[in-house]
Parts: C-alpha cells; structure tokens; sequence
C-alpha cells in the first residue's frame, strides 16, 4: 500500500472527545460513519440536497456531508445517539413515534434533529413555518404532515 | 380497525436501526465503480494503471480480469446483463471498472482515475423516435385483450372521444442508497445488502457463483426506502460479492446517488391513447386503450399500463393493448406505482373528459358504469366497495358544492376527482411462531421492514390469534436463514405474510389445544417443554382464482392556480379506499398519505430529462431531479371503507402500498382543468402549460 496523508483531527461529538487521524478528504459525514461507527447519520445524496445526514454543530444544524471532518475541529456535534440518553427518547423522538411521523426510518435521525433546531430557532410557530423550515429534509416516504403534527406537538412542551 | 404505534419506532428515531452500509464489519475495504460514459458501445481498453498506482489502492478491476459469474434472464436481476463480464456497454452509466481501496476516500479517487476509449458506439434512439414493438417471451399480463366490437361500440355512442396522454421519466429516488457489504467463507457468501426481497437475491447471488443457494445468507432487517428499486436484484450486490471472492477481504460497496439513477431502474416513460364513447345518459359503449413504454433494448421491459381499463368500467366492447419501444437507456423497473400508476392518469383523465361532454358530474359518471362483474372475463369480484368510495369521498369533500368559476383573489379554484385502483398481486410468504415456556413469543420471518409497517402487521395478527398483547410479540426479520417471504414488494406483504403468521400462530394454538387468551406459557411448561412453535407458509389457493381481486379508491382534490404565474397548489386532498381489511389503521394511513404524496410528484414535479446526444438522464441528483418537500403539502385526509375481503386472503387483507399513488395525478389534473379550462395531457404539469 503507497503512503497517504492523514490529519489528527479532535472533535467532540455527543459530549465525548475523539482524536483520530484522518484523510483531509474525509467529510464530517464520512468521518462519524466510517470512522466513529456513528451509523445514526445517514448519507442521502453526499452533496446537500436531501438532508438526511443532519448533525447540530454548536447547537445549529448543518448538512455533515457538506463539512470537512477537519472543518469541525473544536466544535461540538450532537448526532442522533446523543440527543437522549439510552432506552429513553427525547421530547422530538416521542412526538415523531406517537405521531407516526416516519415510515422507513432513513431520513428520520435527520428530521429529528433538523426539527429539534427548528422549535429552538423559534421556527415551529404555525404548520406553514414548521413546513417551510423543515423543507430542507426530503422524506420519501413522505410523511410530511405526520412531521408537522409531531413538531407542532414537541413544539408546546 | 385496530391501530399500533411502530415497534420498531425508537430504534429508527435513536439510530440503532441498522441498515446495509452500517452494518460493522471488522477490517471491511471499500469499493468504488467507474461508469461507462456512451449510451451504447463497446469498451476497447480500460486503463486501470492510475487508479492501481493511487495510494490505499489494493486491486482494481475490469471485464477482463473479474470473477466470472452466470446471468439470469431479468427479472430476477434487474438487468440481465451483469458488469464486468465482457467488452460490450449496453447503457450509460454500466459500470466499467471497480476498486477496491482501503478507505472510501481512496477508492472513490481512485475510480475517478479509471480512464477508457470506446467503439462502436453513436447516438442514442429517444423514445418519440423508436417503434412500437410487442415484447417476446411469456407475459404475465397479456399484451392485449379484446371483448366485443370497438366499431360498434363507437356506432351506438352518441358522444366518443379520443386523446392522447404521457407520464414523464421518473426515478425511485429512496433516501437510502442501495448498498452491499459482502465476505465469503469459504464456499459461503454473506451479504448485508439493502434489498426489498432477500428471497430473491439469493437464488441470484447463488446463481451468479454456482453454489447452492443455501450457502448464500442475505441479512437486510430494514430497508431505508425502495419503492421498487431494490425489488430485482441491481449490479451493487454482485460486484460486492465478486470483489470479496476476488480479493479475499469483506467488501463495502454503496451507490452514489449519481449511480442510483442508473443502476437501480426507474420509471419509464410511457404514452397512451385513449378513446371512450358513451350514450347521452353517460352509459359506456366502448372502452379503447393503447399504451407503450420505454425499454431497455435488453429485456423488452413491459408496463401493463392498461389493466385497469379492463375492470374498472362497465361497457360491452373493451379492448386493450400495451406496446414497447426499445431505446438506449439503463433498464427501467416497477416504480410505486407501476402500471395503474401510469395507466390511470391516462384512463381517469379521458372519463373526465367524456364526462365534461356529456354534461355529467364525473362522480355521477362513474357511479352509471359500475359493473356488477368483471366486465372483461365475467368472473366476479372478491370484494369492491368502490361506489361507497366515491359518495363517502364526495360526501367528506363537500363535493355538492362545486361549481365553475371558483375563485379567491389571484387563485383560481378547481375541484377534480378520480379512481384508484390495483391488481391485487399475491404470493408466497411464511412465518415460525414461537411460543416458550416464560410465555415469551418470537415471529421470525424473512421479511424486510421497509416503511409499511410490517412487524406491527405481525404482532397485532400473533396477538389476536394466540390472545396475547401484541406489544408482547418480538418479529425477527430479514434474513434469508428465517422462513422465506417473497418479498417487500408489489403490495403483497400484509394479505400474504399476515396469513402465513395466521396460520403458523393457529398450529401453535392447536398443539398446545390452547384457546386464544389461556397461559400458553404455563401450557408449554406443563407439558415440560422449553417451547412449542410452527412453521406456515401460505399461497393463493386455485378457488381463489375464481375471482377478479383488486383494490380501490376515489380521490378528490382541489388545486388552486395562481392565474399570472400559473402556480400550481394542492391545499387539499382527500382519499377513501376499499382494499380489504386494514389491520394497523395508523401505519395504513400513513402508507396511503405517502402514496397520494407520490401522486402529486408524478402530476407535478417530476421528470427526469435524457439528454438525446448522450443517451443519460440529464440531472443525476435531487436538486434537478424534484421530489415532493414538506412545503409541497397541504391537508391529507384518508380514510377506509370498513371490510375485509377473506378471498384474497385468510387474513381478510390486500395490499395497499401502491394502490394510493394512482389516480392522484388525473384527479389533480381533473382538477386544473377545473380551475382553468386548461386541459393537460403531459405529465407533470408545469407551470408554463398553463401560462
């Protein structure tokens, strides 16, 4: 195997800090993934159109397939396995079950936190904000008006 | 009609739910594919020196140094000419070479570095240039079917008209890319693949090596959306397996979401001729319907777009016909929904038509050509509560209240309605239910849980047969070492797998000569066993095949269009369906919410364009190729008739997944022309079709 270059790159992901090595090549995606066996983030499409590989980085949620690892050194990133603590489900997630606001599951970890960051961006006021702030996560499934139901729910408590 | 929020609900929304390509595999290598780039052609020299001398590389391949493996006729692969096998190139896209790498960002430069010179290749025949032909070999639906005399059906009309219609390119576009981890040991391969049909990627992956199919395990619990995709067995399955043989090591291989455009299938575009003539009192005299698709030249792939014409209305002369064209193109495949997918766009959009002629409300219409019997083979049907759909739907719309001219500031309003309908296809499935000592109960079968809900389907049909709580059943699925289920596909899982779970938990019940509701777990223990199980498997019966067995709906949908920008706005939707009995009501209507979603890409936002010079689908992404968003969406209102149809089977169920994302296209399209006298023939409507 020819030699190859790799970074030491820190993040702090779900509370907990990893330094790893890592191809500058690598995208936060790839490295939570492939590196980290964070298999929550899920990679849709690998370029930012469908959303489904959502991450909060400092609190906003970015597209992690659009970020470098290495971009994200310092920050730190909640993926799906951090938002609640084992065998519980976070206000969102019980909203989203109860509501059956997901069909396939695949887009889910990312609406989950793309819905988490849009009741704390104060963009869950009414279903036509909740539909237009949460447009950015493509469910083909299409359980659109389920995910609305579930926001506006998690929304109020 | 009972309801269960999903069982498999918390590990989805906490990420434990695991899927192909995260499936952890200790020292797994990841592979990369290079893509042919003419339409047609043959591959003179592929130059994989680059990519061999790229850091990380181990191996890289071409047609003439990978593992043989042996084709089958498609289906069961989706194309039947499997890659790396020869020189020739049969579409854009097919994959020329493959590398392997020690990680994903090595493997997919190094692809990038595979350079290769062509021959023979040139441009590509379109679909508007080629001829119709009748595909060869044994159709499973006939090509044509004739009853009457169309002639004379016209000559006793007083009204007939003819038009002509066409659904555009679509692709499936499931959020999950189709992947495969795959490592042999020894004579025995395992693959954790994303298939909708383990049982039908093992005897191909056997097939594909020579070994029995017994020594190929396919492992795939949840599938993140496939909507016929995964259903026939694509190229990434093989190529993993093949490189794992190769080079010895486990092998990662997913798709970009470029490659899923090609190597995956997709809906073809299809035209349609339609010509309907009725007396002045709105009785049908005949029914006419031609359809062609667009094929690959490999395979003569065929859509039955005209069943529906054949069922769906009461006239003395029907006839049908469905032709293809061959053109350069990858292979297209079963898209949610397939045939009356398409078929009734072209179908409902004519009877509204017809309708709007004559001067007759189109629910009324249709309520006048209701058959008694199916009016092309006499055969009765099983369970049809059509009629009931369309006045409950009117009824729940406030469809009395329609009228023309409606309006609200710049928005012309338009109400439209129309039919939905599938065959309801049926075949093998099975289940072993267990029971054990601790009262403890297991369901294992092949299945995969693809959205639809399928482990709430088990556990609420274990639970009523054996009396237990249905939260209490654990369903083990998908794995091909379970008893085999033929698939998560074309609508059959709940009526086929939901009557093998049926009868293997009433064998339990009958070996223990328990009554639903006793302590079976105290009766296993009394009878000093660990546990008690059985194994069923359950297949349409012939008596069944006495009968016309189909699904039904009636949906009705305003549209508001703005009149400078020619916007068009779906506010609301509302949907009633006869389709048998509808065992967990919640997961039913989100099933059928999702399929109206789909409806209303097909009418309004998709269409993938193929370049004519290149012979590829133009926009390999989701942001060229446009789905439905969340803003998209208005007011979704599903509900069904309460029933249950014992004769497609046991379980009293038929399926549901495609039947809801057909007929919302010609209801919206019923619906513009409504609002604005605009009819719209081509499918999706744009916004300069009505500017």
């Amino acid at each position: 195997m020819s030699s190859h270059h790799t970074e030491q790159t820190t993040l702090t992901v779900n509370g907990e800090v990893r330094s790893f090595p890592v191809d500058p090549r690598t995208t936060l995606v790839d490295a939570l993934r492939e590196r980290l066996g964070l298999t929550g983030t899920k990679k849709g499409c690998d370029r930012g159109e469908c959303g489904a590989c959502t991450v909060l980085l400092d609190g906003k949620r970015v597209l992690s397939c659009m970020m470098l690892a290495v971009a994200a050194e310092g920050a730190s990133i909640t993926t799906i396995e951090g938002l609640s603590a084992e065998g519980e489900l976070h206000p969102v997630q019980r909203a989203f079950h109860v509501n059956d606001a997901f069909q396939c599951g695949f887009c889910t970890p990312g609406q989950v936190l793309s819905a988490v960051a849009c009741i704390q961006e104060g963009h869950a006021g009414s279903p036509e904000e909740i539909k237009e702030w949460m447009s950015g996560n493509i469910c083909r499934c299409a359980a659109y008006p389920q995910i609305v139901a579930a926001v506006t729910e998690a929304s109020v408590q | 009609m009972t309801s269960l929020i999903r069982p498999d609900g918390p590990a989805k929304l906490t990420g434990r739910a695991t899927y192909a390509a995260d499936t952890q595999v200790p020292d797994v290598v990841y592979a990369a594919l290079a893509p042919a780039t003419v339409p047609f052609g043959r591959v003179v020299e592929v130059n994989l020196k680059a990519a061999l001398d790229a850091p990380g590389v181990i191996e890289a391949y071409d047609h003439t140094n990978f593992v043989p493996m042996v084709a089958m006729q498609a289906p069961m692969l989706g194309h039947s000419v499997i890659p790396l096998q020869q020189d020739k190139i049969h579409y854009d896209g097919q994959p020329i070479a493959l590398v392997l790498a020690e990680t994903l960002e090595q493997a997919q430069h190094a692809a990038q570095l595979v350079t290769a010179t062509y021959a023979d290749t040139g441009t590509p025949l379109m679909f508007d240039q080629a001829e119709d032909i009748g595909p060869g070999g044994p159709q499973w639906i006939p090509l044509d079917a004739v009853k009457g005399d169309h002639q004379a059906g016209l000559a006793a009309a007083d009204k007939t008209i003819t038009a002509a219609y066409t659904t555009s390119d679509r692709h499936h576009s499931a959020i999950e890319p189709s992947a495969t981890i795959a490592w042999w040991e020894g004579e025995e391969v395992v693959l954790h693949s994303s298939v909708q049909a383990a049982a039908m990627a093992q005897p191909v992956v056997a097939t594909a090596f020579g070994v029995p199919a017994e020594h190929v395990r396919v492992i795939c619990p949840f599938v993140g959306g496939g909507f016929g995709s995964k259903g026939y067995v694509w190229p990434h399955l093989l190529l993993a397996a093949a490189a794992a043989k190769a080079s010895g090591r486990a092998v990662k291989l997913v798709m970009t979401r470029a490659q899923m455009f090609s190597l995956s299938g997709h809906q073809p575009a299809t035209a349609h001729e339609v010509t309907l003539a009725a007396t002045n009192d709105g009785k049908l005299t005949a029914v006419r319907h031609y359809g062609v698709n667009a094929a690959a030249r490999v395979g003569q792939y065929y859509e039955a777009t005209t069943s529906a014409s054949t069922w769906l209305y009461d006239s003395p002369n029907i006839e049908v016909h469905n032709r293809i064209r061959e053109v350069d193109r990858p292979q297209p495949t079963p898209m949610r929904a397939p045939m009356e997918g398409m078929g009734q766009f072209a179908l409902e959009s004519a009877v509204d038509e017809l309708a709007h002629e004559l001067g007759i409300d189109p629910v009324e219409f249709r309520i006048r050509n209701e058959p008694a019997v199916n009016p092309m083979d006499g055969k009765p049907f099983s369970q049809r509560s059509l009629v009931e759909c369309l006045r409950q739907g009117a009824a729940k719309f406030g469809w009395a209240d329609r009228k023309p001219g409606m309006r609200d500031g710049n928005d012309l309003i338009g109400w439209g309605v129309a039919v939905s309908t599938m065959p309801a296809f049926r075949m093998p499935s099975s289940a072993r239910v267990r029971v054990g000592s601790d009262g403890h109960v297991v369901v294992e079968t092949g299945m995969q849980e693809i959205g639809s809900g399928l482990p709430g389907m088990v556990q609420l049909v274990a639970g009523e047969v054996l009396g237990v709580d249905p939260a209490d059943v654990e369903v083990r699925h998908g794995d091909s070492s379970f008893p085999p289920h033929s698939g998560t596909v074309g609508s059959i899982s709940t009526g086929a797998l939901g009557s093998a779970v049926q009868a293997a938990a009433t064998e339990v019940l009958e070996k223990l000569q328990a009554q639903p509701g006793d302590q079976l777990g105290a009766m296993v223990d009394a009878a000093g066993l660990e546990f008690v199980d059985a194994e069923a498997r359950w297949a349409p019966d012939e008596a069944s095949g006495g009968y016309s067995i189909q699904t039904y709906g009636a949906v009705f949908a305003e549209v508001r269009v703005d009149e400078d920008l020619g916007l068009v706005r779906v506010p609301r939707i509302v949907a009633v369906y006869s389709a048998g009995r509808i065992i967990n009501q919640l997961a039913a209507r989100s099933q059928m919410s999702g399929g109206i979603i789909w409806g209303l890409g097909q009418a309004l936002l998709e269409k993938s364009v193929m370049e004519p010079t290149m012979g590829r689908f133009l926009s390999r992404n989701l942001a060229g190729y446009v789905v439905p968003v969340n803003a998209d969406i208005g007011s979704i209102d599903v509900s069904f008739v309460d029933e249950a149809d014992r004769i497609a089977s046991p379980v009293g169920a038929k399926g549901i997944g495609e039947l809801g994302a057909t007929g919302v296209s010609a209801a919206i399209a019923n619906a513009v022309f409504h609002a604005t006298g605009r009819r719209v023939r081509d499918l999706p409507i744009r916004i300069h079709d009505l500017l």
